[in-house]
Parts: C-alpha cells; sequence; structure tokens
C-alpha cells in the first residue's frame, strides 16, 4: 500500500461530477505528477485528498490508515501540506511571519524548522524582514513551500507550483521541488508544464475528465506516442 | 495687553482650547470606533453598521453599573464612576457581541455569504435592534453621568497659573480620552505585531484559506475580534459620552463620521483609521469653529471682524464628513494609508 493514497474517488461540484473513480498514489521520496487538459480534475484530486471537497465514494488512505472523514486541519496535523496554487503567502506579512503562521498548530519550538528553511532557500533569510508581496514571482514560492514545511510534513501537495513564472523560474522551483523529494518527503503535483514536469518525475498520471487516462513512470509517458500525440503537442 | 495689539500668545491659547483640545478628544473618540470598524471589517469582512449603536450599548451598560456602584457607595474620589465600571461593562458587551454572532452573522459565513452587502444588510438589523434595546432601558432622552473631577485644570486655574487673557481647560474627559486612547491604540498594534494570536488574525485578515491550510481556527479568530471590538467600543461611548453626554440618537448618527473615517484612512488599515478619524474631528470642529475672537486678537483693530466668522454652522457638521469621503474617493479611492478598494465580490 502506498504512503498516501487516493482510492477511486468520485466528486462533484454541487451537481457538476468532476472525478468519476480517479486513483492517485504517492510513496516516501518520491514525486508523483498529475497532468492534463483543463478541466481534467487535477486541481479537484488534491482538494480531496486534502478534505477541502468531500468525495462521493472513494477512500483517502495514508501512512495505512483511511483518512477520508477527517478534516482538513486534521489531515494537516497528520503530516500533509499544501501549497495553492495563486494566494499562496500571506501578502502583508514578513517572510519570517509567514513561516511563524506555517508552524501555527505546533506547541513546541519552531526556529530550527525555520532555520531549515533559510537553509533550502537562504534568499529568503535575506529578504526575512521584507512583506511576501514585495518579493519576485520566484520568491515569493519559495515562501510558500517554506510555509508549508513548517508543519514537517511528509508529504507536500503542490497545486501548479510554476503556474505564471518565467522558464528560469520554472527551472528553479523545480529543482527547489526536487530538494524537498530528496529530502524523504513524497510530493504530488499538479502542472500544466507537463513536459518539463514528467521529465522530473518518478511517476505520473494523465488525467482527462476526471478519470485515469495514462498511469506509468515519468520516461513512460513521455515516451508514449500517445500521451505525446493528446497531450505533450506531438 | 489691550485689545488693539496683535497678541498671537492669546490666540494659540484660544484656538487650543476651543479647537485643538477638543478635536483631539473627539478625535481619539472616533479612532477607537473607527478601529473596530476596521476590525470587523478585516476579519468579519463587513462594513458593520451597528458600530453606533453598539457604542450607545455599551455606554448603557457603563451608566446602569456606575449608576448602581454610586448608590453603594462604591467610588473612588476624583475618579469618573463610569470609568470604574468599565470591565463590568465591558463582560456585558462581549456577550451581547458574541451572541449577536452566534445568533445572525455565523449563519452568514456558514453558508459561506462572503458579499460585503449580506453583512451589511444584517449589521443594519442588529443596529436597529441594539438601538431599540437602549431606547427602551434608557429612554431617547439626553443624560450626563459623568462624575468625580470635572476639570484636570479650568480656566480659571489656567490664567491664575499663566497670567494671560484667554484661558484653556482640560476637562478630565479629555485628558481621559486622548491617554486611554494612546494606551489602546499602543496595546492593538502590539497584539497584532508581536503575539502569535494576533499575526493569526492578521493572516486570516490577508487570506482566509491559507490560514485555514495552517491550522488557524478561523472561529477563534472570529471570538477574539469580537473581544476586541467589545474593548474599543464599549471604552469609545463611554469617553463620547463623558465628554459630550450620552443621547441614543448622537450615537447612531456617530457611525457617519467614523465611516468616514475608515473610508478616508483606507479601509482595513489601522493607522489609517485613527488618521482619517483625526482628519475628520479636525475638520469638523475647523469648519464649524467661530474666529471672531480669534481674529481680533491676531488682526489690527481696523480689521476687527463684525460677523461670526463661521465658515459653516454646526448644524451642518455631519455634513463634513460626506464632503470628505466624496473628494477621498474621487482621487483617491483607496484611502490615505491604500486600504482596500470596496467591490461588490
Amino acid at each position: 500500500m502506498a504512503y498516501l493514497e487516493g482510492k477511486n474517488l468520485v466528486a462533484s461540484y454541487g451537481v457538476v461530477p468532476i472525478l468519476h473513480e480517479c486513483s492517485v498514489e504517492v510513496e516516501k521520496g518520491e514525486l508523483a505528477v498529475i497532468v492534463g487538459p483543463n478541466g481534467a480534475g487535477k486541481s479537484t484530486v488534491m482538494r480531496v485528498l486534502l478534505g477541502m471537497l468531500e468525495a462521493t465514494s472513494g477512500s483517502v488512505k495514508f501512512d495505512g490508515k483511511d483518512i477520508s472523514m477527517l478534516s482538513t486541519q486534521e489531515r494537516i496535523n497528520h503530516g500533509l501540506a499544501f501549497v495553492p496554487q495563486s494566494k499562496n503567502v500571506f501578502p502583508s506579512m514578513t517572510v519570517e511571519e509567514n513561516l511563524q503562521m506555517g508552524g501555527f498548530i505546533r506547541k513546541d519550538d519552531i526556529s530550527k524548522t525555520i532555520d531549515e528553511v533559510y537553509e533550502l532557500f537562504p534568499i529568503l533569510h535575506e529578504k526575512r524582514k521584507q512583506l511576501a508581496e514585495q518579493l519576485s514571482g520566484g520568491q515569493r514560492q519559495q515562501v510558500a513551500f517554506g510555509r508549508a514545511m513548517m508543519t514537517r510534513p511528509s508529504v507536500m501537495l503542490l497545486d501548479e507550483p510554476t503556474a505564471g513564472v518565467s522558464p528560469i523560474v520554472m527551472d528553479e522551483i523545480f529543482s527547489n521541488i526536487l530538494d524537498v523529494r530528496n529530502a524523504g518527503m513524497a510530493v504530488l503535483m499538479v502542472e500544466q508544464n507537463a513536459q518539463q514536469a514528467l521529465n522530473i518525475a518518478d511517476k505520473g498520471y494523465v488525467l482527462v475528465s476526471g478519470r485515469n487516462e495514462h498511469t506509468g513512470t515519468g520516461k513512460e509517458l513521455i515516451n508514449n506516442p500517445e500521451v505525446r500525440k493528446k497531450f505533450l503537442g506531438g | 495687553m489691550t485689545s488693539e495689539s496683535i497678541d498671537i500668545i492669546n490666540a494659540f491659547a484660544l484656538l487650543t482650547n476651543f479647537v485643538i483640545l477638543p478635536a483631539l478628544s473627539y478625535g481619539s473618540q472616533l479612532a477607537l470606533g473607527a478601529l473596530a470598524v476596521t476590525l470587523v471589517y478585516s476579519i468579519l469582512r463587513f462594513s458593520n453598521f451597528a458600530q453606533g449603536d453598539s457604542m450607545a450599548f455599551g455606554t448603557m451598560l457603563v451608566i446602569l453599573i456606575s449608576g448602581y456602584m454610586i448608590s453603594r457607595g462604591w467610588t473612588i474620589t476624583g475618579v469618573p464612576t463610569a470609568l470604574l465600571a468599565i470591565p463590568m461593562a465591558l463582560i456585558g458587551m462581549s456577550i451581547y457581541l458574541l451572541t449577536m454572532d452566534r445568533l445572525v452573522y455565523r449563519h452568514y459565513r456558514r453558508i459561506k455569504a462572503k458579499q460585503n452587502i449580506i453583512g451589511i444588510t444584517a449589521s443594519i438589523g442588529i443596529m436597529f435592534v441594539t438601538g431599540g434595546i437602549v431606547r427602551f432601558v434608557l429612554g431617547a432622552s439626553a443624560q450626563r453621568f459623568g462624575d468625580g473631577e470635572r476639570f484636570i485644570f479650568s480656566v480659571r486655574e489656567f490664567k491664575a497659573f499663566t497670567g494671560l487673557e484667554q484661558g484653556i481647560a482640560l476637562k478630565t474627559s479629555q485628558f481621559l480620552t486622548i491617554t486611554i486612547a494612546l494606551l489602546l491604540v499602543s496595546f492593538l498594534f502590539y497584539f497584532l505585531q508581536k503575539t502569535k494570536t494576533g499575526k493569526a488574525m492578521r493572516a486570516y485578515s490577508d487570506n482566509e484559506e491559507l490560514a485555514l491550510l495552517s491550522g488557524i481556527d478561523p472561529d477563534k479568530v472570529v471570538q477574539i475580534t469580537w473581544l476586541l471590538v467589545a474593548l474599543f467600543t464599549t471604552i469609545a461611548g463611554t469617553l463620547y459620552g463623558l465628554d459630550k453626554g450620552f443621547a441614543p440618537q448622537q450615537y447612531h448618527l456617530l457611525l457617519l463620521p467614523i465611516f468616514a473615517s475608515v473610508i478616508v484612512g483606507g479601509i482595513g488599515s489601522p493607522i489609517g483609521a485613527i488618521a482619517g478619524a483625526f482628519l475628520v474631528a479636525f475638520s469638523e470642529i475647523l469648519l464649524t469653529y467661530a474666529y471672531k475672537k480669534f481674529l481680533i486678537y491676531l488682526l489690527p483693530l481696523s480689521m476687527h471682524p463684525t460677523s461670526l466668522v463661521q465658515l459653516i454652522g454646526t448644524e451642518y457638521k455631519y455634513a463634513i464628513s460626506f464632503v470628505i469621503l466624496v473628494i477621498v474617493l474621487l482621487i483617491r479611492p483607496t484611502g490615505l494609508f491604500k486600504g482596500k478598494v470596496i467591490v461588490g465580490e
């Protein structure tokens, strides 16, 4: 059984069905990527895994336990962390305050974790007294990662971390993500930049209309002619 | 000193007594009310129309409790009993606001009605209920409830001390207002900037969903907000009442200058609310003050004015808030301190 797995998830927004028996899973130290066209339900999978949207059927298992009935906050307490696509920092708070808020639920000393984040993203240490809204897109994304890491999660869910950034910043963000994975975390990410994301992924899911269309390692998917033709632009 | 010579010192004393001190204390009272509105707007995301009547409610509690304390002889010589009644009144006010939240506002949070207009409409309902309770309990007529020493120093004492023709009096209520407002504002800024709970409130105000993902409990944030609102509302109302007397209608109308302060300063910005409050207070008093005597001190005899030299009659003072409001919304809709622009979501 995988470390985090969503099995046969069915979900809808009101009467509009989004997911039809969709399954994803990710192991510790593994980077899994969900790609697919707009409206395929990629972000919805994340929302269901996090308990931000209730699944009509299917289950979410984490570390062998069924967490389907837990609230979002309880899942965060158990070790899930989420970086939303947009609005993923507290803009009018400083970098350091953003990290402090990330560790809000922790009762122990969080200063060591803050130092670890600064070690991973040295630029944040330099800008720790600056407001998040004054940072560049890439730096802001680092604050968002840092905030999510403050609970010392074992699973990191990322919703389109490279949306709207330049190619250079994209490479930087991907390398940050690999660092996080190499630190032993399970990373599940939704990506628009399918080609680049599958390149670095250990595992990939191609979602179409809320169904698993293709599943495989990143390499397999990139080399799959059908996937290439339909989703990677030939 | 003859009245023919130019007399800057007496002119300044006159202005201090009739403009600067009253405007400082009125500005402080507005600032406390405006901060309460700002807190509600930032956390609960609606403009609280019940603010003026809530201030009346808090003051009503103070009047009732201090009346009881006076009847039992629980007073301290020289200190307004109203001040001693504030802690008890605060408890009552907190319970009232939390109950209203539970009965009304929470419902709209639950169904995720995020639009400002829904909160506004609900708060207008609460405004009428609250105002009704106050009138039912205390009646609609004006009353004074200040006891103790009326002046820190009076005009006569000031004249005797300085030898000036024009005296300055510092009313106890003015002194209390300015001191307490300073203390409260410092407390609020310390709380929001330095404490974990305060930071959580700012985080929630910044980005509700991310605050939730960070494990910040929205119910707790909302409760603490109402407690702070109770604190600011009760004290603002009491200080205003000690200064100018208590009349439910007067408090109801206070909503206008308070909203003007908030919008002029920049919606959602605490510093803006304070700056806006003083801007509104000074404009109101500077524009409605009769400058005749002031000019007599400053101008040679041949130029002495015969009229009152009052720019606007005091009965139009509420219009001043609106004119400021219109000017600000036209040329700088975000307010002086770059607040949010209200848009229907």
